[in-house]
Parts: C-alpha cells; sequence; structure tokens
C-alpha cells in the first residue's frame, strides 16, 4: 500500500525566540517537543521514535538529545543532510510508522547560531582533509557556492539582479505580516541592490539572515491522527535526492529538486498547478529560483519571470514563503523545520494576515548544503486533512 | 593569496607532485574511459582501480566565478576581493580554482584561461587560472 496520504502531521510548534542567548540548543529542542506535542494533545510519554539533526551535534547528537528528554525511543532517525534534513525527517518518520516500526514521531530542531555569532554563509574555507583540498585553498565559502550558481544563471538566461532581488523583497513583504519574524521592516528593490556585495552577484540582502530559534513536529499515522486535537495534515508525496559535482563535470543549474520533486508529485498524484502554497528553502534568493524551475514550477531559465508580478507573493498564483522565510523570518543555521511548520499552519488555515486563502496543498522543499558543491533535497506534498 | 594548505592522502598525492612540478594531472578510468576529478582511487561510473594518468593541456574557459567580498575565514579576510571559479577544462572535467592575474570585473563567463601555479607556496603548489 502507498505511503500517500498514510502519514499525517499532528502537531506542529515554531520556537518564537530569534535571539535567545540564555537558552542552550537543547533547552530550545525541549520547549519545541513541549509547544508541539501540546499542539497534537499528546505528552512526551506517547513519543516512540525520534528524529533531530544540528550544527552542534556530533555522531552521538541524538543520544545525547534522548537523554536530555530522557527518551527511549524505539525508531532513531540522526540523518543530518544539511538544512533540508528536517525535510527529509517526515518522510522517514512516515515510512517507519507506515512499516509498523513505531507509532508517534517527534522531529525536532534547536539552535543559537545567531547568539553563538556563527558564521555561516562566509565561514568556510578550512579543513585539512584530502578532499577539502579541492576547495578550500580557493575560498570557497556558502554563498560562494550559490553565487556561482546565480552568475551561471545569468550567463545562460539573462537572468537579472532585480529579478533576484524581487525574492528578497517578496519575503520581506511577507515577514512584515509575521510577528515573530526578525526583519520586518518592507525592502525595495533598490534596497537589495544597493545593500553590499557579500558574492558578487549576491548582496547582503539577497542572503539570509542568521537567528536563534527551534521548531518541531509530530508525525503519525493518519488513523490516530483523527483522534488527536488538530485537523491533521496529510503527507500525499516525499522523495529526496542528493547532487554533488561527481565526476567533475557539474550542470550548476541542475539541482536535487529536480529529482526529490519529480519523486514527491509522482507519488501524491497532484500537478504543479493544483498547489496553494510553497515553502522554499530560502538561503538566498538564488536558491529560491533554482528551485522554483527545478520544481517544475516553470521551465529551466524561467524563473527570473516567474518570481516578478506578484507572482509568488500572497495573493499571487504560488505564494512562496508566506511567513517571510530565512531570508526574513528566521535561520538558526538549518531553517528545514519552518518549511513543513509554516505549511503546516498554512494548510490549517491559522496564519492570520499571511494566510493563503483556501489553502489545500502545499509543496515544501528544502535544500541542504550548497549548490554549486554538493546538496540535497527533500520536497512533501502536504494537504489539508 | 595564502591560503590553507591541502591535505596529501595516498590517493591525492600525485595530483599535487603534479602540481609541485607545474603540472595539471588528471585521472582516467582504464576500464571505461571516464576522466575524473577530483582524484580516487576507484572510478565511480564502474568501480574498477584500474587507473591511468593523463597530464591535462591546462586550458580551459569560465564555467563559472563569483568574486568574494567576505570571508570569515582568517587566510582569506585580508585576500578579499578575489575570484572563485569552475574552469572547464579542455579535458572535460571542471576545476573549482581562482581566477588570478587580472581585475575581477575582467572575469566573465567563457572567459579562456591557462593555469597558472604561481609561486610555490609551502609543500605544494595550487592550480590557479589567468586570462590566456
Amino acid at each position: 500500500m502507498s505511503l500517500s496520504g498514510r502519514i499525517a502531521i499532528a502537531g506542529a510548534w515554531e520556537h518564537p525566540t530569534r535571539w535567545a542567548p540564555d537558552k542552550s540548543d537543547w533547552q530550545i529542542m525541549a520547549e519545541s517537543a513541549r509547544g508541539a506535542l501540546a499542539d497534537a494533545g499528546l505528552g512526551i510519554g506517547d513519543v516512540d521514535a525520534l528524529f533531530a539533526a544540528g550544527m552542534g551535534m556530533g555522531p552521538m547528537g541524538v543520544v545525547q538529545l534522548a537523554e536530555y528528554l530522557d527518551l527511549h525511543p524505539s525508531y532513531v532517525d540522526g540523518t543530518n543532510i544539511g538544512g533540508s534534513s528536517f525535510v527529509a525527517h517526515v518522510a522517514h518518520a512516515g515510512a517507519a510508522i507506515h512499516a509498523g516500526l513505531c507509532e508517534t514521531a517527534l522531529v525536532l530542531y534547536g539552535s543559537t547560531a545567531a547568539s553563538n555569532a556563527m558564521a555561516i554563509g562566509t565561514g568556510l574555507g578550512g579543513g585539512r582533509d584530502a578532499a577539502s583540498g579541492f576547495s578550500a585553498p580557493f575560498g570557497l565559502t556558502t554563498v560562494g557556492g550559490y553565487a556561482m550558481v546565480a552568475q551561471r544563471h545569468m550567463a545562460d538566461y539573462g537572468t537579472t539582479s532585480e529579478q533576484l532581488a524581487e525574492i528578497a523583497v517578496t519575503m520581506r513583504h511577507h515577514a512584515s505580516m509575521n510577528p515573530d519574524a526578525k526583519m520586518r521592516k518592507p525592502i525595495t528593490v533598490d534596497d537589495v541592490l544597493e545593500s553590499r556585495i557579500i558574492s558578487h552577484p549576491l548582496h547582503l540582502l539577497d542572503c539570509c539572515i542568521i537567528s536563534d530559534g527551534g521548531g518541531a513536529l509530530v508525525v503519525t499515522s493518519v488513523e490516530r491522527a483523527r483522534d488527536l486535537a488538530r485537523e491533521p495534515v496529510l503527507m500525499l508525496g516525499c522523495g529526496e535526492a542528493l547532487w554533488h559535482t561527481g565526476t567533475g563535470a557539474p550542470d550548476l543549474l541542475t539541482i536535487a529538486a529536480r529529482d526529490s520533486g519529480e519523486r514527491a508529485f509522482r507519488m501524491a498524484g497532484v500537478a504543479r498547478d493544483d498547489i496553494d502554497l510553497a515553502t522554499i528553502y530560502d538561503s538566498f534568493t538564488i536558491t529560491v529560483l533554482a528551485t522554483l524551475e527545478n520544481l517544475g514550477f516553470c521551465k529551466p531559465g524561467e524563473g527570473g519571470e516567474f518570481v516578478g508580478g506578484g507572482r509568488i507573493r500572497l495573493g499571487g498564483a504560488l505564494p512562496v514563503n508566506p511567513d517571510g522565510g530565512g531570508l526574513s523570518s528566521n535561520h538558526p543555521g538549518m531553517r528545514g523545520i519552518f518549511l513543513v511548520i509554516e505549511a503546516v499552519r498554512q494548510l490549517r488555515g491559522e496564519c492570520g494576515d499571511r494566510q493563503v486563502a483556501d489553502a489545500k496543498l502545499a509543496c515544501v522543499h528544502g535544500t541542504g548544503g550548497l549548490l554549486g558543491t554538493m546538496h540535497s533535497g527533500a520536497t512533501l506534498v502536504l494537504a489539508k486533512g | 593569496m595564502k591560503h590553507p594548505t591541502p591535505g596529501f592522502d595516498w590517493e591525492t598525492r600525485f595530483y599535487w607532485e603534479g602540481c609541485a612540478r607545474g603540472e595539471l594531472w588528471l585521472q582516467r578510468c582504464r576500464a571505461c574511459g571516464t576522466v575524473r576529478h577530483r582524484p580516487r582511487a576507484i572510478c565511480p561510473k564502474c568501480l574498477s582501480g584500474e587507473i591511468e594518468y593523463i597530464r591535462a593541456s591546462g586550458r580551459g574557459t569560465v564555467y563559472t566565478f563569483t568574486v568574494t567580498h567576505q570571508n570569515q575565514h582568517p587566510a582569506f579576510r585580508g585576500a578579499t576581493p578575489y575570484v572563485m571559479a569552475y574552469v572547464q577544462l579542455e579535458e572535460g572535467p571542471r576545476i573549482l580554482t581562482n581566477i588570478v592575474d587580472c581585475e575581477p570585473g575582467e572575469v566573465r563567463v567563457g572567459l579562456p584561461v591557462v593555469v597558472d601555479f604561481g609561486e610555490p607556496e609551502g609543500e605544494v603548489a595550487v592550480p590557479r587560472f589567468r586570462p590566456s
């Protein structure tokens, strides 16, 4: 029997903090667990599966987390494929629940990336292992990897900085309606273009913010979810993919989203046109543009035009990141969990001023790692229950 | 530019020793003919361990690039702006590198470039490229 439609997200909670120098990552995760379990109408004793990844979690991180929460899960998954991990965790939890290996999964993230002053986008370059010798001497940064994708997109298709800036402006507009968002003051295309260059052609305002924060999800079977506190959000489709430079001839404009998206949409049995909103990892403006193309919402090369004219704004044909995304709401190092949380909130219709009218179907896509070198993609198609 | 020096292991030693001689070397699988970069002991396409070494011409074109204005790594803080790029080699692979010996504003996609090992830095030389 297909996984499609059998699994539900029964609880979701985003930690409202954006600055938490007085908290540990573990505390943020525990507070998020409390929030999501209360949302679902469950307690910590109901959890029998634990899913987590983190910037500061080492190889035993999930075991440490279980100790912190005094959990003895019968199923555990510490998959860390970058910021998309939590989108993949929902799919993995669904598969495990569907296979009967566990019943109630808790997916967690928490980080004090901002108050620890982590240089996430511009801090790479070190490492003396043999593999890094092929990137570190050249000053590869996270933003630099994405900037090379943007440059090639511009060269091939004539995409402009103005078109990329439109994405940042849209996210800020959405954030202005989100009381928890870190950056709420509206900006213009000129503001983006006049902000300093970080890695040409990407400006400061083409880059996500760095915040503290965390969140949690409760995943269970549809049958069980129907007996819980909230209207379930159904997982209709899931897919994941990895992409990298392989034997050395990368096509930088083809990203993992092409494959993970195809897998998720095929499982869901819905068309791109059926989607009411998308939550897309917006580490940088180019990430959104490349993802929209690779998910099949527009053709390769059409992304620049697609994001214009209000299409990805609230009220447009495909609102993207109504919460303001990582560009304006929050980005505590890894952001995948918030993509799922916002999609759940939208499908439940609880988003107030930023609510997408009559939202029934959402596409969630997380990117982890670096477009331009190696990265992961994880896609979900979610439906109102 | 003072940069983090690459680590050696037995899979990559030939490559860095070649660089120190001012030569750019690639691997080709003897079984299936796939040319690969970065070097590794086993061909990812067919898992053969039979390796042929081919010396690259050192010529290529800029596939894409970025001018980096901010890098918090101590080795690069004082080195900005610098140009990081993928260069499309004549032999097939695209190599991550820097474009040097020109103004960042002169670099464009498609620019013909040639390898330039510059002055050896410590125990190794690193393949960068300049306009040809």
